[in-house]
């Protein structure tokens, strides 16, 4: 079966274009075939699918009205933050109304005193911190497109980010929502404490990838700052011996807020665009940060400092500065955004182990990456387990799409085999969502469609992700317009 | 569920090799530049980014669309400020895909607009005599009545009208050396050549005037020769390469024949074009190299300064002063650091800084006069960000900036001065020489 045949019929499209215009107005219902491209593609790089429309509300009685005409026309909708996702999780691969949220991006309240704010779903998940971080406030989970994605997005997939280690993921930082349903009614879920009463909602909203409604409105939680933080490189010979000061670190229970790895290929992709003075010649670079009361700060580094060098650091820094440490950190954020310079695309993966097989695993993904002959960056989250293998490649190479997708199935089938998962915090979307299968039962899956359905009986929320389809992303692969020889170039 | 193929119906278009530039290829989608870029902070929408606009030139190059109107909207819409430059982890050069889009379209606006554009970039730019006689008409208009009698008659239609009150009085006197060579003050520490601009030349003569008097303190021989034009930069922004090639080359050759160490630039933006000539004619087999040559020359008068060391007593200049990255400064050519140090060599100067000051002020180029709307919001930002510092004076080093930030802290009533770091220096060393 070819995605084509599947996709979604409009029957009447210049009736459901008016009716979208009476909700929204004219300005913000795009049905132009230029501005309807722009929106075939999320942040994962390599598959992209036209929307047959695009729709920019400004308010929740706006996003009802929206859902109100789509069930009507029975049209699919797909709810779209800024686009950053990286399981395709914002395409619209059947067709459909791309929902894009961007423009609802009010902070609406902010409460010092409780911790907590509320905010539009298209509020970019910095500007949280930017808004409260002069009372000495900070919104936790932290992306590494921290600066450029949005909350309705974090809360999508359940975002993590580079300090889950010690502060969880999004929805240990989400109290409440706002959100329109599939039949246009709108649904208060959770509130201001940690236990609201009734179902546990909000945890099964987080996550749910847009598949149940569209969120309108999100309660988070802040944290306070601490009151100092420290953090450190450990330069290391091979990824290996990273991976081994990282157990080491964790099970001499200091508890670093933040243990990244980052390995030779990504310092040599993103050393360039963020000069931070990450060594090239190094295999591997650990990422350590330590927060908590200033005397123990100290003890800690200490601590860490001879527990990397015992796994054989030749070097262990620590940041001197503020500035020197947003360098580290804008390295380490900046690295799967600067993987075009090593090649036009790249596959960005999100498997899980258990922390114990970091070593054992690392090792295998090379050797998969040798066998397949293929480059993999990795750079992630090595605290949780949370693998990041990179792939850099050519779409227009003859066999590299093919080369790329086959060591990639293999990358995930050795995650699993060692009691791990196909995905940490990037979601599924239309990119794994044929190798749930692997991870989850018959009766498993189908306790969640069901769960699914009873939201969304006629499956017009973001229809063909999470679930297995009849297809899969392969059919969305993008090609690149032909590239000329440098001598027949200008421009 | 559906059953039947129906994509969004595409109108036919034709694929435009010369477009699929390999810029395209390094970007990667991530989305950092989104909430760099002033567009899409304004408007929201991806088709107003930088990653949307590169998709839209990508799909263009392939023949997936066409270029249109709504094409070009998207294109014009963008301010070239290339902030996303700066922000783009893969370091894609956006403004060189803006500038190939751009190419494809021509200048943008009504016919008329696109008529008199072309008029002014085709007959006006490339010739500083014209451009000279063309603003001294324009002076004549300004002081001799004729406007406020025009007005007076209603025989301005209101676009053009609201487009006058952008424009500032004409100076009195035209930037045009009596000699080609000045002398260096005291040692010669280099020979340097100064590309004295169009704008910079009817609009700012005194600080043409300024920059070589500083560069002479400096030990600096300046040449400033005569068969120089316009860098193109204009005409680079509004789609006409090819008459901005044909400055290119005049200037190359001009300035190399001059042998000059640097050629000294006191203008953001045609320092970043002039910097780009080796991309410009990285295809021309005669043109290639003798543009890198040149290229590697060019040099912002700060950064130049600052390479060179000041030498010479400063004298004080008392003012609280805020500093405006021009974009073409910040973003295309990566200079920050030189013009803050220049700055705090002066006694006496107070420096501020301004939130987002490498964020665009709405002038870039004649953007101001293309989208007067979005250009006027972006203004209202940048002048509440100066109005925050409480400075009483900015610096802006670049022509179009300057401008614009006058004309809005003009609006505002503020006692807002708004100068070239060039002037300051120059004050610097007059005040030593009086005290």
């Amino acid at each position: 079966m070819q995605l084509a045949d599947l996709r979604h019929r409009i029957d009447d499209l210049s009736a459901l274009v008016h009716a979208l215009q009476d909700v929204a107005g004219p300005d913000r219902v795009f049905t132009h075939p230029a501005d309807l491209i722009a929106y075939e593609y999320d942040g994962c790089n390599f598959m992209a699918a036209i929307p047959d429309l695009v729709v920019s509300p400004i308010s929740t009685d706006e996003v009802v009205g929206i859902v109100k005409v789509a069930g009507r026309h029975h049209v699919p909708l797909i709810a779209r933050g800024s686009g950053t996702g990286l399981s395709g999780g914002a395409i619209t691969p059947i067709g459909g109304i791309i929902v894009s949220l961007a423009k609802m991006k009010r902070i609406l309240h902010v409460d010092l005193d409780s911790r907590t704010a509320v905010v539009e779903p298209g509020v970019i998940n910095l500007d949280v911190t930017n808004a409260v971080q002069a009372g000495g406030y900070f919104y936790a989970p932290d992306p590494s497109s921290q600066s450029a994605c949005s909350i309705g997005g974090n809360v999508a997939n359940n975002s993590g980010g580079v300090h889950t280690l010690a502060f969880g993921v999004t929805t240990n930082h989400v109290l409440g929502l706002e959100m329109v349903l599939a039949d246009g009614s709108i649904a208060q879920i959770g509130g201001r404490g940690a236990d609201a009463p009734g179902l546990d909602l909000v945890g099964l909203v987080v996550g749910s990838e847009g598949t149940l409604g569209i969120v309108t409105k999100v309660m988070i939680r802040l944290m306070r700052r601490r009151e100092g933080v420290l953090t450190m490189l450990g330069i290391f010979a091979t990824i290996e011996e990273a991976s081994q000061a990282v157990a080491d670190i964790i099970a001499s229970g200091i508890g670093p807020t933040s243990l990244e790895m980052i390995d030779q290929l990504t310092v040599e992709a993103v050393e360039p665009a963020v000069h931070a003075g990450l060594p090239l010649d190094a295999g591997a670079v650990l990422l350590i940060e330590v927060e908590g009361v200033r005397e123990v700060l100290a003890p800690s580094a200490g601590t860490i400092e001879a527990l990397c060098r015992r796994n054989g650091a030749r070097e262990v820094r620590t940041a001197r500065s503020e500035e020197e440490r947003h360098l580290y950190w804008a390295a380490r954020k900046g690295a799967f955004g600067a993987m075009g310079r090593l090649a036009p695309n790249y596959y960005l993966h999100d498997a899980v182990v258990p922390r114990s097989q970091l070593p054992a695993i690392m090792h295998q993904v090379m050797e998969i990456a040798r066998r397949n002959g293929i480059r993999v960056a990795n750079v992630f989250h090595a605290g949780d387990g949370n693998l990041h293998p990179l792939i850099p490649y050519d779409a227009e190479a003859p066999g590299e799409i093919a080369r790329v997708m086959k060591a990639s199935e293999e990358i995930l089938a050795a995650c699993v085999a060692v009691g791990g998962s196909i995905s940490g915090e990037h979601g599924i979307g239309f990119e794994k969502n044929n190798y749930m299968p692997w991870i989850f039962g018959d009766a498993d899956l189908e306790a969640q469609r069901r769960l699914k359905r009873s939201c969304d009986p006629d499956e017009l929320m973001n229809p063909f992700k999470v679930f297995p389809t009849p297809v899969s992303c392969g059919e969305l692969m993008v090609r690149r317009p032909p590239r000329l020889g440098a001598s027949g170039l200008w421009i | 569920m559906a059953t039947k193929a129906a994509c969004p119906e595409m109108p036919a278009a034709q694929p435009i090799p010369r477009l699929a530039i390999p810029e395209l290829d390094k970007c990667i989608q991530c989305g950092f530049c989104l909430q760099h870029c002033p567009t899409y902070r304004i408007l929201g929408v991806e088709t107003e980014s930088p990653r949307g606009r590169i998709h839209l030139v990508e799909a263009a190059a392939q023949g997936r669309i066409p270029i249109d109107a709504r094409f070009e909207e998207h294109m014009y819409v963008c301010l070239g400020c290339r902030a996303c430059e700066t922000a783009c982890p893969s370091g894609v050069k956006f403004g060189t895909i803006i500038e190939a889009a751009r190419a494809e379209i021509g200048p943008t606006g009504s016919p008329l607009a696109r008529r008199l554009t072309l008029l002014a970039l085709r007959h006006l730019m490339p010739f500083p005599g014209r451009l000279r006689l063309a603003a001294a008409l324009l002076r004549f208009y300004q002081r001799s009545g004729l406007r406020s009698a025009a007005h007076a008659l209603h025989l301005v239609p209101r676009r053009l009208a609201e487009m006058e009150t952008l424009l500032p009085p004409i100076p009195k006197h035209f930037f045009v050396p009596a000699q080609e060579v000045f002398p260096a003050i005291g040692q010669r520490r280099a020979r340097v050549g100064l590309l004295s601009g169009c704008v910079m030349s009817v609009m700012f003569a005194d600080l043409n005037e300024a920059t070589i008097r500083v560069l002479r303190r400096n030990g600096c021989e300046v040449v400033v020769p005569q068969a120089q034009t316009c860098c193109g930069a204009l005409n680079l922004h509004s789609g006409e390469r090819e008459q901005a090639r044909a400055m290119a080359r005049r200037n190359i050759d001009t300035f190399l024949a001059a042998g000059v160490d640097a050629i000294v630039i006191n203008a953001a933006g045609c320092g970043s074009a002039s910097k780009e000539y080796d991309v410009l004619f990285r295809d021309d087999p005669i043109y290639g190299a003798k543009a890198a040559q040149f290229s590697q020359r060019c040099r912002d008068v700060s950064e130049f300064l600052a390479e060179l060391g000041l030498v010479g007593r400063l004298g004080e200049v008392r003012a609280r002063v805020t500093y405006q990255d021009p974009c073409h400064l910040a973003h295309g050519q990566g200079i920050r650091r030189q013009p803050r140090e220049l700055l705090r060599r002066i006694p006496g100067v107070d420096l501020v800084e301004m939130g987002g000051s490498d964020r665009c002020c709405g002038s870039a180029g004649i953007y101001n006069l293309t989208q007067p709307e979005y250009s006027r919001i972006i203004l209202d930002e940048k002048v509440a960000a100066i109005q925050a510092t409480g400075a009483d004076l900015v610096v802006a080093p670049n022509p179009g900036c300057m401008l614009q930030i006058a004309g809005g802290v003009r609006a505002r009533g503020m006692r807002v001065h708004v100068h070239h770091l060039i002037d300051l220096l120059d004050r610097a060393y007059t005040a030593a020489d009086t005290a």
